[in-house]
């Protein structure tokens, strides 16, 4: 046999160790992960009707091991007690009378991303395509509307910029269509230019929702309210994003940009007394960038990811009624949190 | 594999200094004709045209295709990989990652000027291609946002770095006759590479939903063999020199010791060439029009996600694999790539250039009046492969025909520049046209134009692919003396 050249030796030897180290890492995180899947849970569970029978809070768990994104609940007054596991992974969930909104990664060879509207059995009765990665959901109370919204991300995102898609459907199937399209008001006037963006909804009743809107070319951001009826967005607050509205209705939080680190923007807390129209700003959840959700009337909730363990996230809460009060560990890896106060 | 270490036998020559004693005679007929050709070299220039693609080239679409794998890969999760596991806003790293491609754009110069002014484009390439797998290990080491979007800088950066110098490479080593075919063919293992590591990144994370650590681990071994290849197996091309050795076939002109017996220790291939490198070739007429069309073109060019955008915006099929839509033009991209360079050697390479401006604006057209269907989005996106088909490679070819050996890859950059400069400007100008006018009108406008703008650049190439004039300021037709 002819010798080989050196060069292509040297190649061959190349390609040997590159595809062993490889190989072995993959190797090794397949086991891992499987080990990791066969483990014992990471946290005490129980069983999900009881729990689901009382009030409770709806989560994704992040704890790592099998359970790893699968949709949780723990009863609402021992959040850290035992969990109850359901089989349904979701990114972003939200629960509101007999439906659970849940916005998913569909992962395969092509890796696609999807709203998924659960019923009380947690089997899918509507299904939306989302054109990226998983932003926002909510429910009206009484769970009749649901919004979804979901970055626009593609290869070539980054050319057409920040842009995200945000719809209301109604449960029943209908579609009430890309909140783009519905006649937008700034400060009573109609905005002209076609540049606008909607995100983050939260509903007051069957037709009234807060949203946060934007456009790049004015250079602003507004906390919004919507009308279904008139398919209108009047914007009620320049700065702010992602308003989450109180149960008693009488407040409305958000995060605001305090300033900007590294061309990234830090947000913290505000919240609006409607009645008042005061605003007080919490620099104590600085670094957030969540969607609140309210564990009462008093206290709200969010979600912060873990800066040492990436995919690991956590809920804290803080009272917003006690000057000064810091934010406490609520829940330990979990994310986009729900409070469902009335069982089924 | 073994065979991609025989290179073609034009520089591999010129490096070898046994060959300095090589009759002269040997050497002429590899020449290509100058004036008024023959019914014979017509003939020899048709199959050389259906002959073989160079090895280098086969080689260097080998090492582009590991690279692109490596690359898209990363590409293809790095948005989900910000938020879903580092709990980021995609906001921030959509802004770094335009402004980079700036960046990338205006190192395309220097990397073409540092290949043809060492006359080691290779190396060039190497460094360029070496920088882009560091970055795959620092995404190992970082969770970082400053550091992530450094890591992508310097991934862009390593990427304009080396693309003129790989395309002067894939040019030297080429048949004139067949230069479309070629960039086809490495245009084509290219677009592969970006086609498959999307997917392969997917099928990762499928099968380990947070093994984003695996995906930069695949990344970087498919970075280090595509280098490896090169560093290995490419030849170290001397266009510069290589043209200088065809122009002086005598050992008189070669300033070379006349007895035949004598080695070439004592003459030692003296300087290799009398002209360094200039920039006075931008001043020759032929190769500014390209660069006006080309400009211009690229002006009505507007980035292939408004075309997506607007697609989704209507047809639920398009929504539900909008994240995926450029796996698709990739892909036709693919399939196009060496038909379309084959045609670019038939019937001209400006010609195919010009005109495959006509498959965006048809693309365009679909995006903005094609009914919501499937079959538009197949549609556009199948127009949109065919015009990075007919344009990406063959400017290359186009401008690569127009330009002596030892500018080559200066040119090359400076045509890749142009393009990117003025797509950028368009992408950013079309954004404004779009939220002021809306989507569609906005696109049938863009669409217009090309339609307009067709005809006359049409007019203004004409005559650039006529392939041996007299006076291109080609080393390899000059005359022997």
């Amino acid at each position: 046999m002819r010798r080989l050249p050196p060069r292509t030796t040297a190649l061959v030897a190349i390609v040997l160790v590159v595809a062993l180290g490889v190989g072995g890492y993959v190797w090794w995180a397949v086991r891992n992960h499987r080990s990791a899947a066969s483990a014992a849970p990471s946290v005490a569970s129980t069983s999900l009707d009881p729990v689901l029978a009382g009030p409770h809070i709806l989560f994704r768990n992040t704890l790592p091991g099998s359970q790893y994104g699968l949709v949780a609940a723990v009863p609402l007054d021992d959040p850290t007690g035992p969990r109850a596991f359901t089989d349904v992974a979701c990114d972003r969930l939200y629960h509101a009378g007999a439906y659970t909104s849940c916005l998913r990664t569909v992962r395969g060879v092509a890796t696609t991303f999807e709203a998924d509207l659960l019923d009380s059995s947690w089997k899918p009765v509507q299904t939306w395509p989302l054109p990226g990665i998983p932003s926002r959901t909510r429910l009206s109370d009484d769970g009749t509307l649901v919004a979804t919204t979901a970055f626009v991300t593609g290869h070539s995102y980054a050319q057409v910029g920040f842009s995200t898609e945000t719809k209301i459907h109604g449960t029943d199937g209908t579609d009430l269509g890309d909140l783009e399209q519905w006649t937008f008001l700034v400060d009573g006037a109609p905005f002209t230019a076609a540049d606008r963006n909607f995100w983050g909804v939260s509903f007051i009743d069957d037709d009234d929702f807060y949203v946060s809107a934007a456009s790049q070319s004015a250079g602003k951001t507004w906390i919004a309210t919507g009308k279904i009826s008139t398919r209108t967005i009047s914007t009620l607050r320049e700065g702010g994003e992602c308003p989450s509205v109180s149960p008693d209705r009488s407040k409305v939080a958000y995060k605001k940009v305090q300033r900007v680190q590294d061309g990234q923007k830090v947000w913290a807390y505000a919240v609006l007394d409607v009645p008042t129209d005061t605003e007080t700003l919490y620099p104590v959840t600085e670094g957030c960038d969540d969607q609140i959700e309210w564990l009462d009337d008093s206290t709200i909730l969010y979600g912060m990811p873990r800066s040492d363990q990436p995919g690991t996230t956590d809920v804290w809460s803080v009272d917003i009624t006690t000057p000064g009060a810091k934010p406490r560990l609520f829940l330990e890896g979990a994310w986009s949190p729900s409070v469902v106060r009335s069982g089924s | 594999m073994s065979s991609t270490t025989q290179d073609d036998p034009a520089p591999s020559a010129a490096q070898d200094p046994e060959h300095c004693t090589r009759p002269t005679t040997t050497g002429t007929h590899r020449l290509p004709p100058a004036d008024g050709r023959t019914i014979e070299e017509i003939r020899a220039q048709r199959a050389a045209r259906n002959a073989r693609v160079s090895s280098t080239v086969i080689t260097l679409g080998v090492v582009s295709l590991l690279t692109d794998i490596s690359s898209e890969s990363v590409a293809a999760v790095l948005p989900l990989y910000l938020t879903t596991a580092l709990g980021m806003t995609t906001l921030a790293y959509g802004f770094v990652d335009g402004l980079m491609q700036g960046a990338s754009a205006l190192v395309r110069i220097a990397g073409g000027w540092a290949a043809d002014r060492g006359d080691h484009p290779k190396w060039v390439a190497f460094v360029g291609y070496g920088l882009s797998a560091l970055t795959r290990a620092g995404l190992l080491l970082t969770t970082g946002f400053v550091a992530i979007t450094s890591l992508v800088a310097i991934d862009r950066v390593g990427k304009g770095m080396r693309t003129s110098p790989r395309d002067a490479m894939i040019a030297a080593s080429s048949n004139p006759t067949n230069l479309g075919r070629s960039f086809g063919v490495h245009r084509m293992l290219d677009t592969v590479g970006a086609a498959v590591g999307p997917l392969l990144a997917f099928v990762v994370l499928w099968l380990l939903p947070d093994g984003y650590h695996t995906v930069f681990v695949i990344s970087f071994g498919c970075a280090v063999i595509g280098l490896a290849v090169l560093g290995l197996m490419v030849p170290d091309l001397r266009p510069r020199q290589a043209s200088w050795l065809s122009t002086h076939q005598t050992r008189a002109e070669r300033k070379l010791p006349s007895c035949k017996g004598c080695t070439c220790s004592d003459g030692a291939v003296p300087t290799l060439t009398e002209r360094p490198f200039s920039w006075r070739f931008l001043t020759e007429p032929a190769l500014r029009r390209v660069l006006v069309v080309a400009g211009v073109l690229a002006l009505l060019t507007v980035g292939d996600g408004f075309v997506y955008l607007s697609l989704q915006a209507r047809d639920g099929f398009a929504t539900t694999w909008f994240p995926l839509l450029y796996v698709g033009t990739n892909i036709a991209y693919m399939l196009l790539a060496i038909p379309v360079g084959r045609l670019a050697d038939k019937v001209g390479r400006a010609k195919v250039f010009v005109w495959s401006h006509a498959m965006l604006a048809g693309a365009y057209a679909c995006a903005a009046v094609g009914g919501a269907s499937a079959s538009t989005t197949i549609a556009a996106l199948v127009l949109l492969g065919a015009f990075y088909a007919g344009t990406d490679g063959v400017l290359a070819a186009v401008v690569g025909q127009r330009t002596a050996p030892a500018v080559r890859a200066s040119a090359i950059g400076t045509a890749q520049t142009v393009v990117a400069v003025a797509r950028m400007g368009a992408s950013s100008a079309f954004g404004v046209l779009w939220y002021t006018l809306g989507r569609q009108p906005a696109i049938v406008c863009v669409a217009l134009a090309l339609a307009v703008a067709l005809p006359l650049c049409w007019v203004v190439l004409r005559g650039i692919d006529r392939p041996v004039t007299p006076t291109p300021g080609s080393d390899e037709v000059a005359p022997v003396r």
